[in-house]
């Protein structure tokens, strides 16, 4: 559905992008991830025809982002970083405003509109101005906008920076819809769990490079499996407390600093029932005693290190 | 070709109604168009006017009001430049060029619907005149279809200057310094609000040939109002070059801006 190869981009002395290839399957979420400047906004601006590459090419639901532009903007949806909505007029205004750009007729336009604004949860608000508008209705209000003609392909920008927990999830939920009705979608964050949410697949971009590609799960096991840590509460037992869970688990010790150590839990949580058991049998007090899983915090660590 | 051509007056249409939403959207925004006419003639004409003798006789203020027109139309560049920012700086402008509209229709759309608001600005300022200077057109009618001709074709011209600088600039606040800032100054430096005739040597030649002083004294004739003559030949043939400076500005800015919203990169 959305297929790139070889993109490249410069900006007088800055390469933004150095050649990177896409592949984003129809009816799937690709979460393009990756540090400020790292090229993910750049790269959805070449996708959605707003910008041209350098070098290499691109096609979105079979169309050349190039030559086909003016019949490929019928078939996007965009939503930037900034809600993209018009402050003075009313958010039923905007919506018709934007139909009509899509060249729907007076009637239906306006039809349209109240149909995304029933849906978007912004029936009441309909005839207010926009700059009365939350934070989050405006994003919401721009999802709307770039939802018209129900984009077969729909491209967001960082949609929930800036967004309130509340407002994240309820974006969240709304995207997880579009997409459960075919929608295929393409999203660039920095929330590397807005990611492990949404995305099928995850692009790491690291200056202008595609650092690593694959699903959450198959990222989270580069670095490593799951872990126990043990933070024990008087520093005189770390060295019994590092004995004891040398028997109790694999032999080796990850890592211990001061009070905390951390070792592999090769049998995930059934480790930890027997690290806790151990411990408990040998009368050694905790602070502090969890399983940790492997977050994509951790595999964006390391790779845009 | 045909449908191509539909689609860019329709998408043009669709722009300016949004000029004129936002616009009814803030009232305020109509009073101050209306009311900053009635405060410039008094300013001008009551509290400078009260000091200045013009060289060659006449009435002041029958003098003043054809500069003030001209203002009013110069600043057009200000809003557009602003308003323009502020779509760029809110990505509305990325939306629309992500949309299937017609590549000129936004700009053009945009700078038709700011003309006519602008004008109607000009036609309170008109009437301030009329009513409170006591300023009067006394030309044939054509002679004042024609003057009123030349202002519009300079606002016009000077909305593209405004919209090119928007597009570059891609923040309203910042925009607007951007423009205001040598443009406000610009209209002093010309037969606006005095005869050149006085100016410093060096100064001079910088008033003659400022565009600005060619429209002034373009329609300062066509309205029969006094003027005052320079020698120099902008100044004596001030209609032909207005034109020429209108349409040049136009040729110039007009490509450029449309050129560079099509291709724009950031």
């Amino acid at each position: 559905m959305i297929y790139a190869e070889g993109l490249r981009k410069r900006y007088a002395a800055n390469e933004a992008l150095k050649g990177i290839d896409l592949e984003v399957p129809a009816g799937t979420v690709c979460g393009l991830l990756g540090p400020n400047g790292a090229g993910k906004t750049t790269a959805v601006r070449i996708l959605t025809t707003l910008l041209r590459a350098d070098a290499g090419r691109a096609e979105v639901d079979g169309l050349d982002v190039v030559r086909d532009a003016a019949r490929l903007r019928f078939r996007i949806g965009l939503a930037g970083q900034h809600a993209a909505v018009d402050e003075l007029l009313t958010g039923r205004r905007n919506l018709q405003l934007f139909g009509r750009l899509y060249h729907l007729s007076r009637a239906e336009a306006r039809r349209r509109a109240d149909e995304l604004l029933e849906r978007f949860g912004l029936a009441e608000a309909a005839r207010r101005p926009v700059k009365e508008y939350s934070g989050g209705m405006r994003r919401r209000l721009d999802l709307a906008a770039s939802l018209i003609v129900s984009p077969p392909v729909l491209f967001m920008d960082e949609p929930t920076t800036g967004l309130d927990p509340r407002s994240r999830l309820q974006l969240w939920e709304l995207l997880r819809d579009l997409v459960k009705e075919g929608t295929t979608l393409l999203l660039t964050t920095q929330y590397l769990d807005e990611a492990d949410q949404l995305a099928d697949q995850i692009v790491v971009l690291r200056e202008g490079v595609v650092a690593a590609a694959g699903s959450p799960e198959e990222l989270k096991r580069t670095v490593g499996g799951d872990r126990v840590q043990v933070v024990f509460r008087d520093a005189a037992d770390v060295a019994a407390g590092v004995r004891l869970l040398r028997s109790a688990t694999t032999p080796a010790i990850e890592s211990a600093e001061g009070r905390q150590v951390t070792v592999p839990a090769a049998d995930g949580a059934q480790s930890l029932v027997r690290i806790a058991g151990a411990l408990d049998a040998a009368g050694i007090p905790v602070e502090d005693l969890a399983l940790r899983r492997p977050t994509l915090d951790e595999v964006f660590l390391r790779l845009t290190a | 070709m045909y449908e191509t051509l539909r689609w860019t007056v329709a998408d043009a249409l669709t722009i300016a109604g949004r000029t004129y939403a936002r616009l009814k959207a803030q009232p305020g925004e109509i009073a101050g168009f209306l009311v900053f006419p009635v405060i410039m003639t008094v300013l001008f004409g009551y509290v400078f006017g009260s000091a200045i003798v013009l060289p060659g006789g006449g009435d002041y203020r029958n003098y003043l009001m054809p500069g003030i027109f001209m203002q009013v139309m110069a600043m057009t560049a200000t809003s557009a430049a602003t308003t323009v920012g502020e779509d760029m700086a809110r990505g509305i402008i990325d939306r629309f060029r992500a949309q299937p509209i017609a590549r000129s229709a936004v700009l053009v759309g945009r700078s038709v619907a700011d003309l006519s608001m602008h004008l109607l600005s000009l036609a309170a300022m008109v009437l301030a005149g009329v009513l409170i200077a006591g300023w009067r057109a006394h030309g044939s009618l054509g002679d004042t279809v024609a003057a009123f001709g030349l202002l519009a074709l300079f606002g016009f011209a000077m909305i593209w200057v405004g919209t090119y600088i928007g597009l570059w600039i891609q923040s309203g606040a910042q925009a607007d310094a951007a423009t205001f800032g040598w443009l406000f100054p610009m209209t002093f430096l010309a037969n606006t609000f005095v005869p050149t005739e006085g100016l410093p040597a060096w100064l001079k030649p910088v008033a003659d040939w400022n565009p600005m002083s060619a429209v002034v004294a373009a329609v300062r004739g066509l309205f029969g109002n006094p003027t005052s003559v320079s020698p120099a030949w902008p100044l004596q043939h001030p209609v032909t070059a207005s034109l020429i400076w209108s349409v040049a500005i136009l040729a110039v800015f007009l490509p450029l801006a449309v050129h560079r919203y099509r291709t724009m990169s950031r």
